[in-house]
């Protein structure tokens, strides 16, 4: 049986003025799995993200969720996808069960079917002793999950969500992922996350990643840490540049420099410690052998680090809400 | 916009069994949103206390204050009201407390009218407004739920106030108290769906306020609430929509009252044509908040 993709996004591109928040990034996502959207600030991971939930109009390509059009179908996909928004959505002056007895009417749920639906919620989001508090008396992590509720409440067989982990302690957030796991293997819902953490990328089937608007990598995590290939050494010292000509002028190895860290990627880099300590002797302050991580894969692609890739100057032009 | 189709189940075993994917209920989402405004407002007693506090206490304060310099103009100079004695009849038949009053009914409207609409500033910045711009729903469901929400705040407020009348001798029949209720109802849409179009596009409540003070205000203040207008001022009372419902509630606190006219000041706009004012603008002001609230932009995000 061939199924539709749960979510396909085709050559979308999106400005805000003058700066190009997504430059025709293109994937889909298959029913049932758990996606991440990774990238740095200001990568346009937000921008698809309020594409997708239908907040903003797409400017150019399409979305479809589960097939439909979010531009011409935009009930139905609204209807069929639950939004797990960063910024709290929640009525922090009605009590938990208002909030979602709430949300339940906007799906056009009511009456006893409503209740029960609520209840079962509340019981699976271990929420039951508070449902009957105002939600500005609950923790953040409380009120994450109440979120989640929220979201999950009309039963949607897709769910996006927008950086979920932000504010929530290591201890939530391996809730959040249990539940994530656990409504994708018992009712096969699709889950699309954004994310700007590298370890929470790694918890994805798949992911692609986006920096600066395109998108730089798409696959499984294993996937794409291989396509790096051998290890990853890092090297500190105080003449990086020196060392990056050094090392390609005797090795002849593709090494790259940032800041005062030179990295290069080769196959069984334990051997090559010793080399490279003893071929410049007094010029590495220190050396470290890893695995590549997703990281190695971001540097790989785009030439720069994770972290320092966000100062997009023009990026404040992005309205963006902080948080609480 | 036609009711979405049912989703296409994907696994079609398990969304049958679980999924309960019914059509969209405009009624409902107006229920539920007027419903949330009501619960939270009288979850927050401040602005209880504070949106009907204030014109209160300046009904009693001018009423004490300017009520021995007060001295209504002649309706009709041959009026004759033989019914009143004393020369200077105008002054004694309605002292400016009892002038003053229908004003301050009408900015008590206004103020929580005004109050309650700031809260979608609030709903914007707090996060609360996205899930629901997200929701499967029809923008004139939620602009309609937010502003009956709004209205029937205002109603109450407005209708506390209205028992002050008492104090006043004004004649209470059941048909007045239904006619001015309503018609309250209907100033109060019409007053939230103004709100309402300012509010929108807003990103501070302190915005809000200065719109407040230099265009809220004073058009309250023209609107007869305050002075009977005289010379150039009537003019510009006449273009001032606001008229046409402090003028509207005036009348209609006289309805069943013998010599009902004697009370009101002269150039006052008929009841008919406030009705029709005031219906208009309700009208036209809701469908402009419809529409304005339909425009998806980037302004939706803040």
């Amino acid at each position: 049986m061939t199924t539709p993709a749960a979510v396909e996004i085709a050559q979308v591109t999106h400005r805000y003025g003058t700066r190009t928040a997504l430059d025709g990034v293109e994937f889909t996502v298959a029913s049932g799995e758990i996606f991440a959207l990774l990238g740095p600030n200001g990568g346009g991971k937000t921008t698809l993200f309020r594409l997708l939930s239908t907040l903003i109009p797409l400017q150019a390509g399409a979305i479809r969720l589960l097939g439909f059009d979010v531009a011409r179908d935009t009930h139905a996909a609204r209807r069929s996808m639950g939004v797990v928004f960063q910024a709290p959505s929640l009525d922090k002056k009605l009590t938990v069960t208002e909030n979602l007895i709430h949300q339940g009417h906007l799906y056009g749920l009511s009456g006893h079917a409503l209740r029960e639906r609520v209840d079962e919620m509340l019981a699976r989001l271990r929420l039951s002793d508070r449902r009957d508090d105002r939600v500005e008396t609950l923790s953040g992590g409380l009120r994450r999950r109440v979120e989640l509720a929220k979201g999950m409440l009309h039963e949607p067989r897709v769910l996006v969500l927008d950086e979920p982990s932000t504010g929530l302690d290591p201890g939530a957030r391996s809730d959040l992922w249990e539940y994530l796991r656990l409504i994708r293997k018992e009712q096969g819902v699709t889950i699309l996350l954004t994310t700007h953490l590298l370890e929470e990328a790694e918890k994805a089937d798949r992911l692609a990643i986006l920096d600066r608007g395109k998108l730089v990598a798409l696959d499984t995590p294993d996937n794409l840490r291989a396509t790096v290939g051998g290890d990853t050494l890092s090297l500190e010292s105080d003449e990086p540049e020196a060392l990056v000509a050094g090392i390609r002028e005797r090795f002849g190895w593709e090494a790259r420099r940032f800041d005062d860290v030179v990295r290069l990627e080769q196959p069984e880099g334990h051997r090559l410690v010793a080399q490279l300590v003893e071929a410049f002797p007094g010029r590495i302050k220190a050396i470290t052998l890893g695995k590549p991580t997703l990281e190695d894969v971001f540097i790989a692609r785009t030439g720069h680090r994770f972290l320092s890739a966000e100062p997009a100057p023009v990026a404040t032009t992005k309205k963006r809400r902080h948080a609480g | 916009m036609s009711l979405a189709p049912p989703v296409k189940p994907i696994a079609p075993e398990i969304a049958s069994a679980t999924a309960p994917m019914v059509g969209e209920r405009p009624w409902l989402v107006v229920w539920t949103l007027c419903k949330r405004e009501l619960v939270r407002f009288f979850r927050q007693r401040n602005r209880v206390v504070g949106a009907i506090g204030q014109p209160i206490i300046f009904w009693l304060l001018f009423g004490a204050g300017l009520g021995p310099s007060f001295r209504m103009p002649q309706t009709v100079p041959a009026a004759g009201d033989n019914t009143v004695p004393g020369a200077d009849a105008a002054a004694s038949v309605i002292s400016y407390s009892e002038y003053f009053f229908p004003g301050t009914l009408s900015l008590i409207l206004l103020f929580t009218a005004i109050f309650t609409t700031i809260s979608i500033i609030e709903d914007r910045r707090e996060g609360f407004l996205q899930s629901v711009l997200v929701a499967p729903i029809s923008r004139w469901s939620m602009v309609l739920g937010k502003l009956l929400g709004g209205s029937l705040i205002a109603l109450v407020q407005g209708m506390i106030f209205f028992l002050l009348g008492l104090t006043l001798g004004l004649h209470y029949s059941p048909t007045m108290v239904l006619a001015v209720a309503g018609f309250s109802f209907l100033c109060s849409f019409t007053l939230t769906a103004l709100g309402f179009l300012i509010a929108w596009r807003m990103d501070s409540t302190q915005g809000f306020h200065a719109v407040m003070s230099v265009f809220l205000m004073p058009m309250w203040l023209l609107s007869g609430a305050f002075f009977p207008g005289e010379g150039w001022l009537r003019w510009v009372m006449m273009v001032n929509p606001m008229t046409y419902m402090t003028a509207g509630l005036r009348h209609l606190l006289y309805l069943n009252v013998e010599n009902g006219a004697a009370m009101l000041p002269p150039h006052l706009p008929s009841l008919p044509l406030c009705l029709i004012v005031t219906s208009l603008l309700a009208a036209g002001l809701f469908a402009l908040a419809v529409r304005m609230s339909a425009a998806r932009t980037t302004g939706d995000l803040l």
